[in-house]
């Protein structure tokens, strides 16, 4: 029987012991009214030889693309150790380590992961991991209403040129505690936000979320947000890339005092793009809100002989123990994940994770040269970006990523997700993983392509 | 362990002291030794005004968490600020060092409240 | 010894990172890190070695039984692993055209499909990242439900006692009060409290069932009219659905709506704490309400459903569409069983359960619902030997792990004192189970003969009991190099 090991001696055996005849008699506790007999709409089960033929044929169908596309999840070069090792059967396999003695290695990569989180982002201490980006943002979200006790009221203000994803992850997970979600507007030349802000009084907002880079790729004057935020008595929430971090000033210098809470989604640090996950989400904070914060976490300590150890602490904050009046539901995670972002971190070392991020901004800046010069095509928000920016097309972008596809490219997102009046517009990711002939290639199939779509327009007009 | 005499009870395990218009309040040697070794104590805000039952303070052991509920109805004008540092005085004197926070009283003292014999009853009826 | 102790100055990996990497001019100066991080600086073998050996200092199910309670540690396939981590998978953007997403997109639909009957619920969302995000959808699935009709009393959402934490803890993330409802001494959720309990202000239940206490709720239909008669709509936790599997259907015992964990029931690793996966399949009445996006199906194509086509929706809950690699594997494994190797995951993860128990009864352990049939799981208390020897279920749990096995869940429902919680599943042969017997009797009598060897344990494994009072007081959560020199 597939997985299960019995045979027939062994079921009499076991029948036997418990003092029934049959396995039917097990469920004898269940109503015959509601009882089944058989899952005959779900097919018979194949061999392992019959959907491993399958699977790779599916498989083939999504592969081929050379992928442009970033807008929060981002292909990087995976380094062949991390997923040897963080497939080993000693870390996939096992649970959430309640026993702390019988999980010393998944405790003390959390531990690592936790030191390496809080440096790269320049604040005192990471939690153990949240689902993903979008809904580590909305847990910093009520993070920041618990522990900010100058707010009125539980009033948030929100990046305009955050990922469109995550404003509405926030939405339905936080908006049944009747928070309120008010929107900081970008500016629309620079794509960053604008910088005369609304006047509020002290206490009127909880937090302010900011996003580094933003949506549009663009870098933002983080500084100033920042402080403007600390002088209305509002938590700074940043959302921030990791890679980006390597490169730009990490949320914790951020002003006079630094963001308050950091998120983001961690999936380039090792993880594979993977239709959207398993990846993890983030979560770092100040000491002083440490207690505020959802999630596990680990703490060195000693063992009963004085050796270093490391354990679950702050329990008595989660759902297992605190229940109605714990600070999140959450209860499993993503451990699997942050233990490759830990071994790939370790593999990168701080210089290797800043020439990520930087052959990664080269790249991008050379595609986006290359770009608007061609004819029709010009640079849509006139800001510094990372690895991702804004083409205007003089076509709309839905109608370019389609015919360049036939090229095996997948061009970049097409804006008029975020909104209609962006339909134009193309957001295209670059990084360490195209090389100049990639380059070139992306620049002269959009050439074709653009010179296929403006005739057949002229033709039409 | 005989409880001190002078104090009130509640049946959620605080004590109270009460000296003209302000209660003390903290929790009993009973609590205490359920909750085992204390790692963090949330006191409540000052000024702030607590009805009786009111979610007042938390107190956090390793494996436990538990709501302190206040036993009276009351302004707060004080906390015991020595706890932020050494929670596990409420473990060693939950009767004195280890008092949680101070009220000015409004109104009458609740009925509810009972007295160390009562309170001991109570205990012994758990057992 | 910490990865940062073996780094020393200088050390790089050359071969990972890109090899040109020219400065970033463009980028104003004052928008620029100063100070790198302090990552360690390793090379590949230092990091493969030490992460390597750390992996051994953990217990797993593919090197130790398991029988954790309530988390359903069955062995995890290989091929499925495998067949999930194809690079035409792996390397398929979340944001890729449809035309260029089919083969995920089939695979997503088929599942959807089949977790409709097994759950006799007709429309399914995957997106939930975790049981307790499939509960926040299914509880704020009610909650838009009820909104939707202008009712907007339902202010109370009920709870066992036996309940999991999170179920609590999500219906107050979803903005409701929480009525507990307390448990008879059957192990049946107590029917007079639960009609004393109900009323105009009852959005609705969360239930588990079978219960976590090892139990099946027998009189689920009586439960679920008195909800239904008051307005009330019920949530079914998913956490046991291993026990049921092709034997019943919480569709059929009255639930609204429910999650699934993946990662339970449908074998899909546990990594270390996750990722899991937590579907929400629903009714017709709730469908209109359930997480975007879902996928459609046409006949011909796979195609997304989002915010256009779902206007009622709760709306998304991640970035993407949920763990989508973790939803690959629970195809591949539904699809590897069939239709009859999943109703023989309930069968024999119920046999296994069941045998264990008599067994364990038969050598004197106490049983906490000994009139009881087991689901998939059942609780032994020590609370007789906690009394006479001073021995507690930690203490036993502790010396499992010096013979080699993973504690079951302790101290889990918080209901019963002293106790285990114990899911064999249905992966495990009797040898594996008759071992199990035999070390816990043997700790047993250890525990009479030589109570310091059990109130000591573990005493083989790379550490000794930990410091726990130590670790909430002086936290130390991060790793900081040795202030000491630069304080001398």
């Amino acid at each position: 029987m597939p997985f299960i090991p019995h045979t027939e001696d062994d079921v009499k055996t076991m029948l036997h012991a418990i003092g029934v005849n049959s396995i039917e008699d097990l469920f004898d506790e269940i109503p015959q009214d509601l009882r089944i007999n058989n899952l005959n709409p779900i097919a018979p089960g194949l061999t392992e030889m019959a959907m491993g033929r399958d699977m790779k044929a599916r498989a083939e169908r999504d592969a081929g693309l050379a992928c442009f596309v970033g807008a929060g999840a981002y292909e990087h070069h995976i380094p062949a150790a991390v997923w040897q090792i963080t497939g080993r059967g000693e870390f996939l396999t096992a649970y959430t380590p309640y026993q702390a003695e019988a999980s010393q290695g998944t405790l003390q990569l959390l531990y690592e992961y936790q030191s390496m989180m809080a440096n790269l982002m320049g604040l005192e201490v990471s939690n153990a991991s949240l689902y993903d980006g979008a809904s580590a943002l909305a847990e910093a979200v009520l993070m920041a209403v618990r522990a900010n006790t100058h707010a009125k009221e539980p009033r948030i203000l929100i990046a305009g040129n955050l990922h469109p994803h995550y404003r509405q992850t926030i939405e339905a997970l936080v908006r049944p505690q009747g928070i309120i979600l008010e929107t900081l507007p970008y500016n629309d030349t620079t794509g960053c936000l604008e910088t005369s802000r609304p006047k509020i009084d002290n206490g009127d907002i909880a937090a302010v979320v900011i996003a580094q880079p933003n949506f549009f790729g663009g870098i933002e004057e983080v500084d100033g947000i920042t402080d403007w935020a600390h002088q209305h008595l509002a938590l700074v929430i940043a959302v921030v890339n990791p890679i980006a971090m390597a490169l730009l000033k990490e949320p914790g210098a951020w002003g006079e005092r630094g963001a308050d809470i950091v998120c983001g989604e961690g999936q380039p640090l090792g993880i594979p793009l993977a239709s959207g996950g398993p990846y993890f989400g983030f979560l770092c904070t100040k000491m002083e809100y440490v207690r505020q914060m959802p999630g596990r976490l680990i703490g060195r300590t000693v063992d009963q002989n004085g050796n270093p150890g490391f354990s679950l602490t702050l329990q008595a904050r989660e759902q297992h123990i605190r229940r109605a009046k714990a600070t999140s539901n959450i209860c499993t995670n993503q451990g699997l994940a942050v233990t490759a972002a830990t071994i790939y971190m370790s593999l990168l070392g701080a210089s290797g994770l800043a020439d990520v991020a930087k052959a990664s901004h080269d790249h991008s800046s050379t595609l986006c040269k290359a770009l608007t010069a061609l004819p029709g095509m010009r640079l849509r928000f006139n800001s510094p970006c990372f690895h991702e920016f804004v083409i205007e097309c003089p076509c709309t972008a839905k109608a370019l990523i389609h015919t360049v596809l036939k090229d095996n490219i997948l061009a970049g997102l097409d804006l008029s997700l975020m909104s209609p009046e962006l339909d134009r517009c193309l957001l295209i990711c670059v990084t360490e993983t195209k090389t100049a002939q990639d380059i070139n290639a992306y620049v002269q199939a959009i050439k074709r392509a653009l010179q296929h779509l403006t005739s057949s327009l002229t033709v039409e007009d | 362990m005989t409880l001190p005499q002078e104090l009130r009870y509640t049946t959620t395990h605080e004590w109270v002291r009460v000296e003209n218009d302000t209660a003390t309040i903290g929790i009993s040697e009973h609590a205490q030794s359920l909750l085992g070794d204390l790692v963090f104590v949330d006191l409540p805000a000052l000024e702030k005004t607590l009805a009786v039952g009111d979610d007042a303070a938390v107190v956090e052991s390793v494996k436990a968490a538990a709501d302190v509920y206040s036993p009276v109805d009351g302004v707060v004008i004080e906390v015991n600020s020595a706890l932020a540092d050494k929670p596990e005085l409420i473990n060693q004197d939950p009767y004195s060092t280890g008092w949680l926070f101070k009220v000015k009283l409004v109104g009458e003292l609740p009925l509810s409240l009972l007295s160390a014999a009562e309170y001991q009853a109570m205990l012994n009826e758990e057992e | 010894m910490l990865i940062f102790e073996i780094s020393a100055k200088g050390r790089k990996n050359h071969l990972q990172a890109p090899r040109l990497a020219p400065e970033a001019k463009d980028i104003p100066a004052h928008l620029l890190r100063r100070t790198p991080p302090i990552f360690p600086e390793v090379s590949e073998l230092q990091v493969v070695r030490h992460y390597t050996q750390l992996s051994r200092k953990n217990f797993s199910i593919d090197t130790q039984f398991y029988p954790l309670g309530s988390c359903t540690m069955k062995y995890n396939p290989r091929g499925v692993h495998q067949l999930a981590s194809l690079e035409g998978f792996l390397q398929h953007h979340p944001l890729t055209p449809i035309s260029h997403s089919q083969g995920y997109l089939q695979s997503a639909y088929e599942l959807q499909e089949i977790l409709s009957h097994i759950t006799g619920l007709s429309a399914v969302s995957l997106t939930p990242m975790a049981g307790a995000q499939g509960e926040f959808a299914g509880v704020a699935m009610i909650r838009a439900y009820h909104l939707s009709r202008g009712d907007t009393a339902r202010t109370e959402f009920l709870v066992p006692d036996a309940a999991h934490g999170t179920n609590p803890a999500t219906a107050v993330m979803c903005g409701f009060r929480i009525k507990e409802i307390p448990t008879d001494k059957h192990g049946d959720v107590d029917l007079n409290a639960l009609r004393a309990a109900v009323g105009p202000h009852t959005a609705g239940i969360m239930l588990t069932n079978p219960s976590t206490l090892g139990v099946f709720e027998r009189h689920i239909s009586e439960i679920a009219k008195t909800i239904h008669d008051v307005g009330g709509l019920l949530y079914y936790d998913g956490a046991n659905l291993n026990a049921i599997l092709g034997k019943c259907r919480p569709g059929d015992m009255g639930f609204d709506v429910m999650h699934i964990n993946l990662h339970k029931t449908f074998a899909t690793p546990h990594g270390g704490g996750g990722p899991g996966s937590g579907p929400v399949a629903a009714n017709e009445r709730l469908k209109p309400f359930l997480p975007i996006p879902t996928v459609g199906y046409d006949g011909d194509h796979y195609y997304w459903l989002t915010e256009k086509d779902c206007p009622q929706s709760i709306g998304r809950l991640s970035a993407f569409m949920g763990n989508a690699g973790i939803i690959l594997r629970a195809n591949i494994y539904a699809r590897l069983l069939g239709h009859e190797g999943l109703c023989r995951v309930s069968e024999y993860a119920t046999l296994n359960a069941n045998y264990l128990m008599a067994r364990l009864q038969q050598a004197g352990f106490t049983l906490a619902f000994a009139d009881r049939r087991a689901s998939h799981e059942f609780i032994i208390t020590f609370k007789k030997e906690a009394k006479t020897m001073g021995i507690s279920a930690k203490d036993i749990a502790k010396r499992l792990l010096d013979y080699g096995v993973h504690a079951p869940t302790t101290y889990f429902p918080l209901l019963v004192p002293e106790c285990f919680l114990i899911e064999p599943t249905e992966t495990e042969s009797k040898e594996e189970l008759d071992n199990f017997i035999n070390i816990l009797m043997t700790i047993l009598k250890e525990a009479k003969e030589s109570p310091e060897l059990v109130k000591q344990a573990p005493h083989t494994l790379p550490v000794r009991r930990l410091d726990d009072l130590k670790a909430a007081r002086e936290l130390d959560l991060t790793w900081h190099k040795s202030k000491k020199p630069e304080e001398a």
